[in-house]
């Protein structure tokens, strides 16, 4: 089964209206929770039993997060929904925006009645300007729809949702850096604790969660809790969207159940293009390790199996690489992006991504020794500690993680075309 | 240095949108408008933002220059020197380096007859290079002004460029 929860009207006729979103049972979890008063406790339990975890790629459970603010608690609370999708590989949300976005619209609403805030802020990156249209007019249709605004339905509830556009930066995605920026600052990551809930946009308390998570709540809501964790696995329930990129047919979008093997989600991409052979897939955003094509067609696509197989499931963008690849360019490519996108804020991060950018470079043009790989993989422990050790990074954010996991499984994995390069001073395939 | 105010500097409708804007954050908060600002008085003054342009931003929102410097310098949609009337930003991410975002910006200097960051002597045309813009299933793929383009091929781009002119 595909297409059930966020891509469920995928379907319709211009299915970011509100009439096609209205016209599949929208709205009608919100209208029943405000006239029912459900309690929040019931809504996070049942979150809880869906067993849904945060889809941007930390996999934290949405429930357990929701739970950590209370509805009744005096004061200006905020829900704000992290639209700044920028992790290589992943074009997910971008498309339940352009699609969807009244699935976010509702799912922000039961969010800020559930955690008692009555503002919410959708950050959306700085270029995508269609889906920011896309949310503006679902915003200005759910308002004249009386969904929006004071005292929604009679209920007595208030809810004003506003998005929010970035301008060019990997790092907003980082929450507390979103919240940095929303408040019109350089986006740098914040010190935690305290986390958001205690602490959080223009210090007050704050939830904060992937479009995808809160896009999903209004259909976990409308079957049922069971129902959605029945789609996937016992430990993470529902199905995800996994964008599908690189050396394959038809690479797309696919939202699937939450451990299908990943052979059969390259089927559905039409397989490796050219019926060429699969060498490796990135499997989860750029910044997960790296494992090699044969150990990834045995792998489940759900986070406890992917753990497992040495790698994880991230924001579920799967890169796909065929047998032409060089894997010496393409760490290049990844070291290069995480030099550029460090905030500058910490120091392991902000010297160590340049190491690791420069010594892979000089490694891909043939200029490096034998010793600039044992630096290479000093460099990268020291900026975010090791992956296959369980070791964190030394930096306030994950940034210097996300630059260290594909370096050292790059190196783990495709070793000997790193060799190649210093003993041959040029690549192993043709490819590029 | 005498301030030079905003409204002499913008029209009155760009104005009204930072109002716009500034009306999304609570009363004590306007500093949270002051991206959308930037990129408003960007458009209006061709593709760049210029120290008085910001000056005046910051005078306006009631922030330290500094701040504003900062924020229009962290961010890599704000631009400090001119840019072409269209600015062709070619993603370099990944997933597009797998499927020739390389050979893109390759034909696209070539058929331009400018290196990255310069403008054509037109003043119609510059090319960024930019990291990933979210469109991995469609690469290679490149933003022009506020649309992206996908699945891009030489052809493509010769129709793409050909339709705006």
């Amino acid at each position: 089964m595909a297409n059930e929860v966020c891509f469920k009207n995928l379907h319709l006729d211009e299915p970011w209206t509100l009439a096609a979103y209205q016209s599949s049972g929208g709205y009608s979890v919100l209208k029943k929770i405000l006239q029912e008063q459900t309690p929040a406790q019931t809504i996070v339990e049942e979150l809880k039993t869906s067993v849904l975890r945060g889809r941007g790629g930390a996999g934290f459970p949405t429930g357990l997060k929701w739970s950590f603010m209370r509805r009744d608690d005096p004061g200006q609370k905020y829900i704000v929904c992290n639209s700044d999708e920028g992790e290589p590989g992943t074009c997910k949300d971008r498309d339940i925006l352009r699609y969807n976005p009244h699935a976010l619209v509702e799912g922000m609403l039961i969010a800020g009645y559930t955690i008692g805030a009555s503002v919410g802020y959708n950050y959306i990156r700085g270029e995508f300007w269609e889906p920011f249209e896309r949310m503006e007019a679902a915003i200005d249709e759910a308002r004249a729809a009386g969904l929006l605004g004071r005292n929604i339905l009679g209920s007595g509830f208030d809810f004003e949702l506003y998005n929010h556009l970035g301008a060019g930066a990997y790092i907003c995605g980082e929450e507390t850096a979103l919240l940095e920026s929303i408040e019109g600052k350089k986006g740098q990551p914040r010190f935690k604790p305290p986390f958001p809930a205690n602490y959080g946009l223009y210090g007050k308390p704050t939830t904060i969660n992937n479009t995808e998570s809160l896009a999903s709540v209004p259909e976990i809501l409308r079957n049922g809790g069971q129902w959605f964790l029945e789609l996937g696995k016992p430990s993470a329930g529902g199905s995800k969207i996994f964008s599908v990129s690189g050396h394959v047919n038809k690479p797309g979008n696919y939202e699937i159940p939450l451990g299908t093997p990943f052979r059969d989600l390259l089927e559905m991409a039409g397989g490796v293009r050219h019926g060429r052979k699969l060498k490796a897939v990135i499997p989860g955003g750029s910044s997960v390790p790296v494992l090699p094509g044969e150990l990834m067609m045995e792998v489940d696509m759900d986070y406890d199996a992917m753990m497992e197989a040495g790698t994880l499931l991230g924001s579920g963008a799967v890169i796909v690489m065929d047998d032409t690849t060089c894997m010496v360019k393409v760490l290049e490519n990844l070291s290069h992006f995480y030099m550029n996108e460090s905030c500058g804020q910490c120091t392991p991060c902000r010297e160590g991504t340049g190491w690791l950018a420069r010594i892979v470079h000089r490694i891909e043009q043939g200029q490096a020794s034998y010793e600039d790989l044992d630096r290479l993989e000093d460099v990268a422990e020291k900026v975010g500690g090791n992956f296959y050790a369980r070791e964190g990074g030394r930096t306030i954010c994950a940034l210097g993680d996300a630059a260290s996991m594909p370096v050292l499984s790059f190196l783990k994995h495709f070793r000997k075309e790193f060799e190649y390069h210093v003993e041959h001073k040029r690549c192993m395939v043709s490819g590029f | 240095m005498e301030k030079t105010a905003l409204n002499t500097l913008v029209s009155a409708e760009a104005i009204a949108e930072i109002d716009h804007w500034i009306g999304k954050y609570p009363a004590d908060q306007k500093q949270s408008a002051v991206m959308a600002a930037l990129r408003i008085v960007q458009d209006e003054n061709g593709g760049h933002l210029t120290t008085p342009l910001m000056d005046a931003v910051a005078v306006y929102l009631e922030m330290p220059k500094i701040a504003v410097y900062e924020v229009a310098t962290f961010y890599s949609m704000y631009e400090h020197k001119p840019v072409g009337k269209y600015k062709i930003c070619v993603c370099n991410s990944i997933s597009c380096l797998l499927c020739g975002s390389h050979e893109i910006l390759e034909y696209l200097q070539n058929k331009l007859g400018v290196g990255l960051g310069e403008v054509t002597s037109d003043g119609r045309f510059s090319i960024k290079e930019v990291e990933c813009l979210g469109a991995c299933v469609g690469a290679p793929m490149m933003m022009i002004g506020r649309e992206y383009y996908e699945n891009l091929t030489p052809e493509k781009i010769d129709k793409i460029l050909e339709n705006l002119k």
